[in-house]
């Protein structure tokens, strides 16, 4: 066992993001972490390469305690760490970004001959044969992460975390590193892997471990795990405790209001095509990374379409942003509310107008006898509890504040709202409020959008269900196909068989 | 060929197209005598060019070293006026006052986490205020010891003087040359530019690096500071007003990335024998303003700003181009 963790928990101010985690790597073997967002994969990472302290457990690496307390002090010890985005200076050679701080001088000054040689030697145990002295930008990606994966393996050795490294590598890329990695486990170094590509977790792991919450749900050995249940670790239910949910009323067939044709983008999401009838709720389903958000992005033109386009009954849309869209009725309450969603210090009042007031232009104010009107409507319209509409938004709990942002999109009176995880970080009580609300919206006509991680929360509210993976959309579920079972059946699908 | 020596290459071209430009008109410029002035006219610039191209490698800017250099020149004058010392201890104080005060410039812009915008702001008006203090009026240097380093010199062949000054420049590029490409120090400097993040998970001592590569600035701002005492004779506390900018074009036209990480303190030398060169062609013409020198100095960083940004796509593109 090279590391071994005991009881590993990590307490920030009201929350507990990891609570007794044990995790344990064999020296040679690949070890998936897996779990969706706010599992604690990170946050295990991060206590591992010292950008954490813990606040309680063990750590043993080699059978020694270990507490780093910095990313510097981790490698020396003997954990490399290789991120999604390449950790090395593009503008730096190939062979300064390999041997940095362990240049090999003569007299005092680097001498560039045996940097050169020493680098070719490192790279030359990977099968790479490229010129050292090119800057490191010039590369892909994939030549990029390998030569990651040299510097941290030469500089640590003994555990490589490989946090997302495929995210932005083609196939041909992904099998590149595979080897690479293959032999470094065959070498006896231990390898954690996550990635929220299950394919290539069963691909490439021995074992699995997945984490839900901050805990450790399972380890097993990849080949003893069907795909079926390890989704269900994942997402956290299991078919036989379906739960009974109370499915959207039918509202019968509804005329088609929006039809999206071909959308998509070169890396981002695989072209698809999306109608959306008028009062209808449609959900998107499938693991983080799976395309989600960026599906909901090129709708709403935040990160413009390459191919594709939209029309309503009038005609083609132009989506070149998002001005565009909100120009066409569409509302897009974005998954990250605190950064994206509102602006903290302004008032609860600015912050349901501020959409408003975009539109009409900053050269005509909203008399302020109007604004109260419209921000006392909305907060008793919504529920929005607050001890005034002039406290700034900041200060309200996570529900008060999704509610203003829906607040802020509904007094443009939009057609097409688009939400990305509306209940991310709200607790029960306002959970409910805000699913409520979403139906009533859709009585009064409106088309609605919902990406959620929740399966029970998608069966709550949609009238239609598309699933991603792997960045495509690859079913749609309506009627009584709509289940937690088949949604699952659909995101474990392989390739060629179809749920 | 890596994207980043283009720059440099298309300095050197723009410099030898000078050259050749101003040999045609002017054949009489092809001559050792102009070199030499070149080298002696610019040597304070080069100097402080030096340090400006470390900072600017590592993401940062000193607006400090004019007034640091009419600093000096007031603070050796007024020493040698009215203390008995020898020049050589006064420039051993100098240096190293210069030297700790770019340091504090540059744990101030490490430890606060302020842009180093603002903080050589205040250090270039700190600087010019100490040199108020300390006179007002011009102080001429009359010391013996002057005289023999302004009259040292080698006659090169065709009569031009190689003078110490002049040296003393290309023994300044050497150095930085050194420092920025074979130390480990300049890889961190070139880490620091290239992604503060990134040159820390690295093992970057940011704040180390940072500190003494203000101190580097400091340390050349005040050798450049004695250059130009011994080229003017005299210290004065309104002299080199704009200079750090001067520095700062030399910089750029020289092919380093203002944006840090990319460049070569070669690429400075040239650069500053450029500008050198714009003002000689205007003296020899003798009928051009001297203000032409500021126009096309400021269309050579225009055309290097542009070519800067076309490289930047044309990589990008090319490596989209390659992962396609």
């Amino acid at each position: 066992m090279v590391l071994s963790i005991r009881s590993l928990t990590k307490i920030f101010p009201g929350t507990r993001a990891l609570d007794g985690v044990d995790f344990d790597l064999r020296a040679g073997e690949v070890h998936a972490l897996l779990g969706e967002n706010g599992a604690g994969k990170s946050t295990l990472i991060k206590c591992l390469t010292g950008a954490y302290q813990r606040s309680a457990g063990t750590v043993r690496l080699d059978g020694a305690e270990i507490a780093p307390t910095s990313t510097v002090e981790a490698q020396d010890l003997g954990i490399g760490t290789v991120y999604q985005e390449v950790n090395l200076l593009p503008n730096l050679t190939v062979a300064q970004n390999l041997m940095f701080g362990r240049e090999p001088r003569r007299f005092g000054l680097i001498d560039h001959r045996s940097l050169r040689a020493e680098a070719r030697r490192l790279l030359a145990e990977y099968g790479l044969d490229i010129d050292v002295d090119r800057d490191l930008g010039s590369y892909s990606v994939a030549v990029r992460q390998i030569v990651a994966i040299a510097r941290a393996v030469a500089l640590s050795g003994k555990v490589l975390i490989l946090d997302e490294p495929t995210a932005s590598l083609d196939a041909r890329e992904v099998q590149m590193l595979f080897k690479v990695v293959r032999g470094l486990r065959d070498r006896g170094l231990g390898i954690i892997f996550v990635s929220h590509f299950l394919d290539q977790v069963f691909d490439l792991c021995d074992r699995v471990t997945v984490l839900r919450n901050g805990r450790h749900v399972v380890t097993t050995e990849t080949d003893a795990l069907d795909r079926m249940a390890l989704i269900e670790h994942m997402l956290g239910r299991t078919l036989r405790d379906e739960v009974l949910h109370n499915p959207p009323p039918d509202r019968g067939p509804r005329p088609e209001m929006l039809r999206f044709t071909g959308i998509g983008r070169r890396g981002v999401v695989e072209p698809f095509d999306l109608t959306i009838g008028k009062g209808e709720v449609v959900g998107l389903a499938g693991l983080l990374g799976s395309g989600r958000t960026e599906s909901a992005e090129l709708l709403f033109g935040l990160r413009p379409a390459q191919t594709g386009e939209a029309r309503d009954e009038s005609g083609k849309l132009d989506l070149p942003g998002p001005r565009a869209a909100i120009g066409h009725g569409f509302g897009f309450a974005p998954e990250d509310r605190k950064t994206d969603g509102i602006v903290a210090d302004l008032s609860l009042r600015e912050n349901i107008l501020l959409g408003l007031q975009a539109r009409r232009g900053w050269m005509r104010p909203i008399p302020r006898a109007e604004q109260n009107r419209l921000a006392d409507d909305y907060i008793r319209r919504l529920d929005i509890r607050t001890s005034g509409k002039e406290k700034p938004i900041g200060e309200l709990s996570g529900g008060n504040q999704q509610k203003a942002v829906l607040a802020r999109w509904l007094a443009m009176n939009p057609r097409f709202l688009i939400l990305d995880e509306p209940t991310r970080g709200i607790d029960v009580g306002a959970h409910a409020e805000i699913l409520h609300l979403i139906h009533d919206l859709v009585d009064q006509g409106l088309s609605i959008l919902v990406i959620s991680s929740e399966l029970d929360e998608l069966l709550a509210v949609s009238n239609r269900v598309i699933v991603l993976r792997d960045r495509r959309h690859v079913a749609e579920l309506t009627g009584a196909a709509i289940s937690g079972e088949g949604i699952m059946r659909a995101i474990a699908a392989t390739e060629g068989a179809p749920a | 060929m890596n994207t980043r020596t283009l720059p440099l290459f298309v300095t050197i071209g723009i410099f030898l197209a000078g050259c050749l430009i101003c040999w045609v008109q002017f054949p009489n410029m092809a001559s050792t005598r102009v070199l030499g002035n070149l080298l002696t006219d610019n040597a304070y610039l080069g100097i402080v060019a030096v340090g400006m191209t470390l900072v600017i490698l590592s993401g940062g800017i000193d607006l400090s070293v004019g007034s640091v250099i009419a600093f000096s020149g007031v603070f050796i004058a007024v020493m040698l006026r009215d203390t008995g010392l020898h020049p050589l201890p006064v420039f051993a104080l100098l240096l190293g006052l210069t030297t700790a005060y770019g340091a504090c410039m540059g744990w101030l812009i490490d430890r606060l986490a302020m842009p180093a915008f603002i903080v050589t702001l205040a250090g270039m008006f700190l600087a010019r205020g100490a040199a108020y203090l300390l006179s007002i009026d011009s102080v001429p240097i009359a010391h013996p010891f002057y005289q023999t380093l302004q009259n040292a010199y080698w006659l090169m062949p065709g009569k031009g003087r190689l003078t110490l000054i002049g040296v003393l420049m290309l023994l300044t590029f050497v150095l930085g040359m050194i420092v920025a490409h074979r130390t480990r120090f300049g890889t961190s400097v070139y880490a620091l530019g290239g992604g503060e993040q990134t040159a820390r998970l690295m093992g970057v001592r940011q704040g180390r690096t940072t500190v003494l590569v203000y101190a580097f600035s400091g340390l050349m701002a005040g050798l450049s500071g004695i250059v130009f005492s011994i080229y003017t004779g005299s210290g004065y506390s309104l002299a080199t007003v704009g200079t750090e900018l001067t520095a700062i074009a030399a910089v750029v036209i020289g092919g380093t990335l203002l944006s840090g990480g990319a460049g070569y303190v070669f690429g400075t030398l040239v650069g500053v024998l450029t500008m050198g060169l714009i003002q000689t062609y205007i003296v020899f013409d003798g009928t051009l303003s001297s203000w032409w020198t500021k126009i096309v100095i400021g269309l050579l960083l225009l055309v290097f700003i542009l070519l800067q940004k076309g490289l930047l796509h044309l990589s990008e593109t090319r490596l989209a181009a390659r992962d396609a």
